[in-house]
């Protein structure tokens, strides 16, 4: 056995200098490739296409200019589902965020069991967008769905809302399968960082008789701010880019109600194959989303 | 006095918690117990709580038409990128852990790579794959994967390796042991956790795609998630396949996650604060 090893030793150090002196280099290399292939090169393929005038019916390579740019101007539709999308976000993430904190104060304290009720809550994080979005039909559905059983038992009769048809239902469901499935994401991480607060600061302050609100503002919120300024920015890129959702609740529907720009796209490039507008569509979300975290990041300081 | 307020508070604190926890696993029952209900039960008004004969008929379905096949190539799927994300991964986070390969800029420009949203690449990626034949195989998807979480992993274990003693690798290496020893018989080991907890969210992120399997799948290795929507339709919805594959699918998860249960904060707080 020793031996053995003795040997494999000799073979490793005689393949060595190569091996050793680009050792560093030798083990990034795969990642890099592997990304570099499809991340980088679809993305750079993707703009070229955008600047060209392929449809399903031809594949017109030749140079159209920024006409595909244009275009997008004219388009009510992009501009409502980036409506749609902003909505969504503006609504949802502050939700989360002050449900993740309640969650997170609930059970920031030991107590036995807290464990099994942590790992209870992770479970609709867990789950495939596409199944919770499923899920979330059948609980909403007009007839079988308990979630009209329940309100009737509150109301005292029958309440027959057909949630995802009806333009002043299908937000709040779309809002709540979407803040069911990431507020304990949320509170998860802010589990963590509220954990992670010097307790010695928040007892001489309670000795001092200040009152929890102070506390938070003054010692929590500045000790737990990083961790949660990127939670935020993981959130906030997660809803300007929802998708599966929207796909199993509504499609878009009724109509483009619900139109993400996500779904927008999807549709332009796979159902309309418009690719290369689809193509121009996708970079306007890069160029959004890349000044938004850029903006964000030179005000919160996250970059450090 | 003391000790009884902290009791009511302690009760306070229970009643909330086991509130809490009903109001957000109860869509998770009702999934569950609608994949058990015979069709009468699913479609009956006013809803049915409770079957009255838990039964398995919408499972023996899926089996008998062969649709648990996308549970497998899910399962496929995942778990090889999984395997190839985690071991290039950790390999390149060591680089850039140990030898600041690359410095900043090449960590910043990893992490941006998973910040592009998924609508952005996949038509080109299509288009790539349809010139590569990689549309509607197993390994399509298992490089798309694995390019995907390979950022996340990178990152991830930045943060584990840093954490392991310098002096035990030079220890090894002062023992003869070449580089790739270190990293196979001290490293690995040693960033264990580490790589249980990033593995999990890693499988996870493949295992619950969508859009990516909605777009590079046909009929061979159509993903669970792609599956459950092929039994939406615009009036009637299959709704016990469509809870008895959401089930199968979801329980694998479910299980992995009670397994891991002890790393899952660090997990998913680390990758906040460092991805």
């Amino acid at each position: 056995m020793t031996l053995q090893l003795a040997a494999g030793r000799r073979r490793a150090s005689a393949s060595g200098p190569f091996l050793d002196r680009n050792f560093k280099y030798v083990i990034v290399a795969p990642a890099i490739l592997v990304l570099l292939l499809v991340g980088l090169f679809p993305l750079i393929y993707s703009l070229v296409v955008s600047f060209q005038g392929v449809t399903m019916m031809e594949a017109d390579t030749s140079f159209q200019g920024l006409k595909n740019y244009a275009a997008l101007f004219d388009d009510l539709r992009l501009w409502q589902s980036l409506a749609h999308t902003l909505i969504l976000t503006a609504v949802a993430l502050p939700i989360e965020l002050v449900l993740g904190l309640l969650l997170a104060h609930l059970f920031l304290e030991k107590m036995p069991g807290r464990a099994i009720f942590i790992a209870l809550l992770t479970l609709p994080t867990m789950i495939s967008p596409i199944v919770s979005g499923a899920t979330w039909r059948l609980l909403f559905d007009h007839h079988f769905g308990p979630v009209n059983q329940i309100i009737a038992w509150f109301a005292g009769h029958q309440v027959p809302i057909i949630w995802l048809l009806n333009p002043n239902t299908v937000y709040p469901a779309i809002l709540v399968c979407e803040i069911w499935q990431w507020t304990p994401f949320m509170f998860l991480i802010l589990l963590a960082a509220l954990s992670n607060v010097d307790k010695s600061l928040l007892e001489a302050a309670e000795l001092d008789g200040a009152a929890y609100r102070t506390v938070f503002r003054r010692i929590v919120l500045p000790a737990i701010w990083p961790v949660m300024s990127v939670a935020l920015l993981i959130r906030g890129l997660d809803l300007f880019r929802i998708f599966d959702i929207i796909w199993a609740l509504t499609r878009g529907g009724p109509g483009t109600m619900t139109e993400t720009i996500s779904v927008y796209t999807y549709l332009q490039g796979f159902e309309q194959f418009e690719i290369s507008y689809a193509a121009a569509i996708a970079f306007l979300v890069i160029f959004l989303l890349t000044a938004v975290v850029m903006i964000l990041l030179k005000r919160t300081g996250i970059a450090r | 006095m003391k000790g009884r307020r902290a009791a009511t508070t302690l009760g306070l604190r229970y009643a909330g918690a086991i509130a809490v926890t009903i109001v957000f696993l109860f869509p998770i029952y009702w999934l569950f117990i609608i994949s058990f209900k015979t069709p009468d039960e699913i479609f009956a008004f006013p809803p049915v709580w409770w079957p009255a004969n838990i039964q398995f008929a919408n499972y023996a379905v899926l089996f008998k038409d062969g649709d648990v096949v996308a549970v497998w190539n899910s399962l496929v799927i995942a778990g090889s990128s999984t395997v190839l994300a985690m071991f290039f991964g950790t390999l390149a986070a060591y680089s850039l852990v140990r030898f600041r390969t690359g410095g900043d800029d090449l960590a910043i420009w990893i992490i941006s790579q998973r910040m592009i949203p998924p609508i952005v690449i996949v038509f080109p990626i299509f288009l790539l794959y349809v010139w590569l034949g990689g549309v509607d195989t197993y390994w399509g998807l298992v490089l798309l994967y694995t390019a995907f979480n390979l950022p996340y992993v990178i990152w991830m274990m930045r943060g584990y390796i840093a954490d392991i003693p310098i002096e035990l690798e030079e220890s090894a290496l002062v023992d003869g042991c070449s580089r790739w020893q270190v990293l196979m018989g001290v490293v690995f080991p040693m960033a264990r956790a580490g790589l249980f907890a990033t593995a999990v969210f890693t499988f996870v992120f493949a295992w619950n795609d969508f859009i990516f399997a909605l777009v590079l799948t046909r009929t061979e290795v159509v993903t669970y998630p792609v599956q459950v929507t092929h039994y939406f339709g615009g009036q009637s919805n299959f709704w016990a396949k469509i809870a008895a594959m959401s089930v199968l699918g979801t329980v694998p998860v479910f299980i992995a996650v009670a397994m891991l249960q002890r790393y899952l904060v660090r997990g998913i707080s680390m990758g906040a604060v460092k991805g």
